[in-house]
């Protein structure tokens, strides 16, 4: 299973990466792709919309059935990938590519990323 | 442990992602299950069913009783070889299961019930029995019994192991292609074959050779010897027939607008509310059939229909549906790869019409969808 070393993880299978401009982008994993089959449909959350760690935020549905996804990191919706709202099938094509939406991270943030798994924690858990 | 069919090494080898269904380890599918669904459309797919259960009957009361225990009527099948789909009600009139049978003879049928309700059916079978003369042998095989198992006749019958291997795997091949591939890879079959008409099957050596499927295509679903399905399977693959697991089925089905048991009825729903009206026979007014007192008695409330949903999304299962004449449930939902949308078969109140729009209920959202006759793509056609 393709787990990146430069990505944090959450156990619900969320992957998280803090960018250069302060802002995180969310997707789901390689393994949580996998495991749910042939996406197709994104429902994503309203850009502007503030939301909790652990909050669930989105649903990527598959033929097979509906998978809510938790926001890893607390903040606000700055961006959502309408490319992959429009072709859910390229998360199964590369699950770290195609991210879900980008937060704004809130103060309490850096402690939440903190506490999110490494590659290695994150694989040990599959 | 899960039970195996006699093909489970062939779908590991073929690199199939398993999982449990009603404690069957079966193939989900083999890495698309789109793919596989555009395959049993566009060309020819293969299926395991060996998890249903082929049961043999016989004896010379095998056809009395089988009027007296389906709610359609075999004495309508008179050329060896042809099949029938009926339910087998309770006394209220429920579902306890729908399945095919086959006539062979007056005295001989076979008839294949779903996996995960055989344990319910075999007894309630048995038991409808008492004061016919007739025999009803297991011919359905796992890692458990790899034998067939035969039981003697009447209710209280005890049951025994076959002393050979009686034991029988089933495999479904379907699509335009697909009875052509299976021609390609056993030649010798076609003339046996070639001739049979829709619902009608063949004995061919050992095997029985069906033109029945559960897609909504063309094909042949063959019951052969446990021993025979692995060096089968591996012949109808090298003919070109792509493998193809239970999710591509549901999907398949569900465009075909084929009810499921235990999603789209069960014990509390009544054939007439589950669109199988046309599988319930009443002609003959003597017949005395289970469930026959509870259907005629009752007026059904709901009717059943196809849902196609016009704004994004996915319907699916137990959504609720809102009309002008009351709240509805959907019963089965998915997306249909051949539509490239999502649809549905739905229980909805008496007097929503055909074509109307009503509203399904997502998570927190209100979406809009069309009423529509529940059969969406036959012979690879969208029929809408």
């Amino acid at each position: 299973m393709n787990t990146p070393d430069n990505l944090k993880y959450a156990a619900s299978h969320e992957w998280a990466r803090l960018d250069a401009d302060g802002t995180v982008t969310i997707g789901i994993t390689d393994h949580a792709q996998e495991a749910l089959g042939d996406i197709v449909f994104l429902e994503l959350p309203a850009v502007g919309r503030v939301v909790k760690a652990g909050e669930e935020c989105a649903v990527v549905e598959s033929v097979k059935a509906a998978s809510d996804i938790y926001s890893p990191v607390s903040g606000e919706v700055v961006d959502i990938n309408q490319a992959a709202a429009d072709a859910p099938e390229s998360i199964n094509t590369d699950a770290y590519a195609n991210w879900l939406f980008r937060i704004k991270p809130a103060a309490t943030s850096a402690a939440e990323l903190g506490a999110l798994l490494d590659a290695t924690a994150y694989a040990a858990t599959l | 442990m899960p039970l195996r069919t006699p093909l489970y090494e062939s779908h590991l080898a073929a690199g199939a992602k398993m999982v449990d269904f009603s404690g069957w380890e079966m193939p989900i599918h083999y890495g698309s299950q789109i793919e596989e669904h555009h395959a049993v459309r566009r060309d020819a797919g293969m299926f395991d069913v060996s998890h249903m259960c082929a049961l043999d009957l016989s004896g010379p009361d095998a056809r009395d009783y089988l009027r007296h225990l389906l709610a359609n009527d075999v004495a309508k099948l008179t050329t060896p070889g042809k099949a029938l789909y009926s339910c087998l009600l309770n006394e209220t009139g429920g579902v306890i299961d729908d399945l095919i049978v086959y006539f062979f003879s007056p005295q001989r049928y076979r008839i294949v019930v779903n996996a995960g309700t055989a344990a319910k059916d075999i007894p309630w079978m048995r038991a409808q029995l008492a004061g016919f003369k007739a025999e009803l042998s297991v011919r359905r095989a796992d890692n458990d019994n790899p034998v067939a198992i035969i039981a003697a006749q009447g209710p209280d019958a005890r049951e025994r192991r076959s002393t050979g291997n009686d034991a029988v795997a089933m495999i479904a091949v379907q699509g335009p292609r697909g009875r052509e591939r299976f021609w390609a890879a056993f030649p010798a079959s076609r003339t046996a074959t070639e001739p049979l008409g829709i619902f009608q099957a063949a004995e061919w050596k050992e095997w029985m050779i069906a033109r029945t499927g559960y897609t909504g295509e063309d094909g042949f679903e063959i019951t052969l010897p446990a021993d025979d399905a692995a060096q089968a399977w591996q012949n109808l693959r090298e003919a070109g027939i792509k493998p193809c697991g239970l999710g591509a089925r549901d999907t398949l089905r569900l465009e075909a607008g084929m009810n499921l048991y235990g999603q789209d009825m069960d014990e509390d729903i009544s054939p007439f509310e589950a669109g199988l009206r046309w599988t319930v026979d009443l002609k003959d007014a003597a017949r005395n059939f289970v469930g026959k007192q509870a259907l005629t008695a009752g007026q059904p409330r709901n009717q059943f229909a196809g849902l196609l949903l016009l704004d994004r999304g996915v319907l699916r299962a137990h959504q609720k549906v809102i009309t002008p004449q009351g709240e509805g449930e959907i019963t089965s939902g998915s997306f249909s790869p051949s539509l490239n949308q999502s649809i549905a078969l739905a229980r909805l109140p008496e007097g929503v019409a055909i074509g109307s729009e009503v509203e399904v209920e997502i998570r927190d959202k209100r979406l809009k969808a069309r009423v529509v006759k529940p059969s969406f793509v036959r012979n690879g056609t969208p029929l809408l």
